[in-house]
């Protein structure tokens, strides 16, 4: 293990705090100028998969086909060497009857793997109900966080610990936020309903480990308090920080395995999801000890020179 | 890869993107019920009814309430058919809202037909108000002594009362049954009925029976409905998906063992083993509960299998401290998980919020991964504590050398 100095996370806080500042505002960049690629989960639409066991016929021949069917916009991308993943608006009854007939391409037999309508009403019903999903998720964390860390008051108030996890829950939604709108606008990958899944699932993780490094940061001060030592905050943090340290790259590292085997050998429908995972906790491992801890730090200068 | 022994008693259930299948969702319109609750569940139950026509084995029929606690804004219906590949028919048969009704001839019907053949059918027949909405159940009986088929109907209370009245105002008239327009049986009222319950007699074949009562069910849905989404998938498509899943799962456990045990030494292997414990328990809890394994699912359950190592990482780092400061390997055990515990415990909390909220956002994809993550980190918390405690402190040596203290610490450390 690499061996840090106690301090070194604590010390250089400032650093993290603009390297994050910098992943953050690049993130709302690609938000606000790109915005999401949403997919039929959430704007409605229909999704077909078809598969062709001969030749595969040409992307322009299918979109040729479909272009006649004047069902308005329309996008064809292979998959997998052997098929296409059609998406179109809802398509009604006879207008799938239609399209389906637009597969059938020279000698090939093709078979529809996949097909997939949602209307446009439940798709943003949906949408409204997820945004609604995260927003609880962090309160619950954060009335939680202030909870547990209710006996801690001294030196820095217990609600102060919920503080820092929501902006460190921030950063860790923000940023694979954008990373995905970033890959949304050059390779087509779509903010699905997976993908809000997987953010939540960032959240707890990302809570989980936070709460492992305030967790220690409580033990010390109780350990202070019971030997009667006086030890600046700033120290104990540092040395909760490199304490756990140990803890938090390994278990991230156990996490990153298995995801990194369902990244590779899993299902495609679970890829961009494991994928968003991935960077979801490394971010998350990242803010734990580089932002939740010191903005601890900095939450104590500030009510120091307040007084 | 994965094979279902049919004479399992607990099979595992798997989603339909597993096993390929069609799915529809259907917004019910319960604006002009009162009794929202009753009229969802009748609503699944002719649901059930349609669904049963079809032979798919195993149909999943949920009613998802609108409201704060769902998330939902509107009432929902889904109905999964695993296995079943014709959209088109399912949607058919599902779907139509065919409406019942039973309406008084007219009993100026012959002139008015006479005067005017083109005659619309509201002047022959008058509307009386009962309809499908107030029938519970039809089914085919038959006659004991000629063995001729007869359809039975069966109202429920607000209906049963609504008959009553009108077979006692109109004795001897005619009171057509009449679906989607068409007049599909025009009996005769004998006498006052009072039971809700009501019989036509009729001359048709058992069959037409069959189709009539199977008409009649579904002229019986007690709210409109639209279908709002509907999904079909791949027989292949759902194998190749599940096959995937698990090669990902078993590779992940693999290598992932491995590393603990690099790392961790004897303590590692012993987690190895609380792991495969784990893995064990929790593909149990699947079956019994049953949770329905979908993609997502999966992935939350693999996801799982990583997280559920933590808190023996946290045991162990917090027992190389111990050792650190000199303490025995027994007594660094003990204080490794007992300092260990608090964090463990605070931090599962956060999980188990993120699992019960996400189940709550839940379709069925996303309630699969809360479920499995959810009690992926309850068995976790169980089998870290239990199975890890128990092995380690069955292979913890009473009397110690540089061997076994080596054997217990980690990472670089000697």
């Amino acid at each position: 293990m690499v061996s840090i100095n106690k301090m070194f996370v604590v010390r250089y806080r400032k650093a993290w705090f603009i390297l994050s500042a910098i992943l953050i505002a690049l993130s709302a960049f690609a938000i606000l100028i790109y915005g999401f690629n949403l997919s039929i989960d959430f704007k409605g639409g229909t999704i077909t998969e078809v598969r062709y066991d001969g030749e595969l016929p040409s992307k322009e021949s299918i979109e040729m086909a479909i272009k006649t069917l004047e069902i308005g916009g329309f996008s064809v991308r292979p998959s997998e060497n052997d098929r296409y993943i059609v998406r179109t608006r809802e398509l009604s009854e006879s207008e799938r009857r239609g399209l389906l007939a637009t597969f059938s391409q020279g000698q090939s037999a093709f078979t529809i793997e996949r097909q997939n309508t949602i209307g446009p009403t439940a798709g943003s019903e949906l949408k409204g109900k997820a945004v609604k999903a995260i927003a609880v998720v962090v309160l619950m964390i954060v009335l939680f966080v202030t909870f547990a860390f209710r006996k801690v008051s001294k030196p820095v108030s217990s609600w102060k610990y919920g503080l820092a996890t929501i902006i460190a829950l921030a950063h860790d939604v923000i940023i694979p936020t954008g990373i995905f709108v970033f890959l949304g606008h050059f390779m087509r990958v779509e903010i699905d309903l997976l993908f809000i899944t997987g953010l939540l699932a960032i959240l707890g993780y990302s809570v989980h480990d936070t709460i492992v490094v305030f967790d220690r940061v409580r033990e010390n001060l109780r350990i202070n308090q019971e030997e009667n030592k006086t030890e600046e905050f700033d120290i104990t943090v540092g040395k909760s920080v490199k304490q756990t340290f140990g803890r938090s790259i390994n278990t991230s590292l156990t996490i990153f395995i298995t995801l990194l085997a369902l990244y590779l050998f899993g299902s495609t429908a679970t890829k961009d999801f494991a994928f968003l995972l991935i960077v979801g906790i490394i971010i998350g491992t990242y803010s734990s000890i580089f932002v939740a801890s010191p903005l601890l730090v900095t939450f104590y200068k500030w009510q120091k020179t307040l007084k | 890869m994965v094979e279902q022994r049919l004479e399992a008693r607990f099979p595992f259930r798997f989603g339909l993107d597993l096993v390929g299948g069609t799915a529809l969702v259907y917004r019910a319109d319960t604006s002009k019920v009162a009794d929202v609750d009753e009229a969802m569940q009748s609503l699944k139950e002719v649901i059930e009814r349609r669904v049963n026509a079809f032979g798919v084995s195993e149909p999943v029929i949920q009613a998802e309430r609108a409201g704060l606690i769902s998330g939902n804004p509107s009432n929902r219906l889904i109905v999964e058919l695993p296995g079943y590949k014709d959209m088109e028919e399912a949607k058919r048969s599902l779907g139509e809202t065919p409406l019942l009704e039973f309406r008084l001839e007219n009993p100026k019907a012959k002139e008015i037909i006479t005067a005017n053949p083109n005659v619309s059918i509201d002047e022959v027949l008058i509307p009386t108000g009962l309809t499908g909405q107030y029938l519970s159940r039809a089914r085919v009986e038959f006659n004991q002594t000629t063995g001729a088929p007869i359809i039975g109907l069966e109202f429920n209370k607000d209906g049963g009362d609504l008959f009553a009245q009108i077979t006692k105002e109109h004795v001897g008239q005619v009171l057509a049954i009449i679906l989607d327009g068409a007049i599909i049986q025009e009996p005769t009222i004998q006498e006052e009925i009072k039971d809700g319950k009501a019989q036509i007699t009729g001359s048709y074949t058992a069959q037409e029976a069959k189709n009539i009562v199977r008409n009649l069910n579904y002229g019986a849905l007690p709210v409109p409905i639209e279908n709002i989404g509907a999904q079909s998938i791949g027989a292949t498509l759902g194998a190749s998906a599940l096959n995937s899943g698990v090669r990902a799962g078993i590779i992940g456990f693999i290598v992932l063992s491995l590393f603990l045990m690099l790392w961790y030494r004897l303590p590692g292997m012993v987690a190895s083993m609380a792991l495969v414990s784990y893995i064990i328990l929790s593909l149990i809890t699947f079956k019994l509960i049953p949770v329905t394994l979908t993609a997502a699912g999966l992935a939350g359950f693999i996801l799982s299998i990583g997280m559920a190592v933590d808190a023996n990482v946290l045991i162990f780092e917090r027992t190389k401290e111990e050792l650190k400061k000199g303490k025995a390997i027994n007594d660094a055990l003990h204080e490794g998980f007992s300092r260990a515990w608090l964090s463990i415990r605070d931090s599962n909390i956060a999980s188990i919020i993120t699992a019960v909220v996400l189940f709550w956002l839940g379709t069925s994809a996303v309630k699969g991964f809360a479920l499995t993550l959810g009690i992926g980190v309850l068995v976790s918390m169980f089998t870290a504590i239990t199975v890890s405690r128990a092995f380690l402190f069955a292979v913890a040596p009473r009397n110690e050398n540089g061997i076994k203290r080596f054997l217990f610490s980690n990472g670089f450390h000697k």
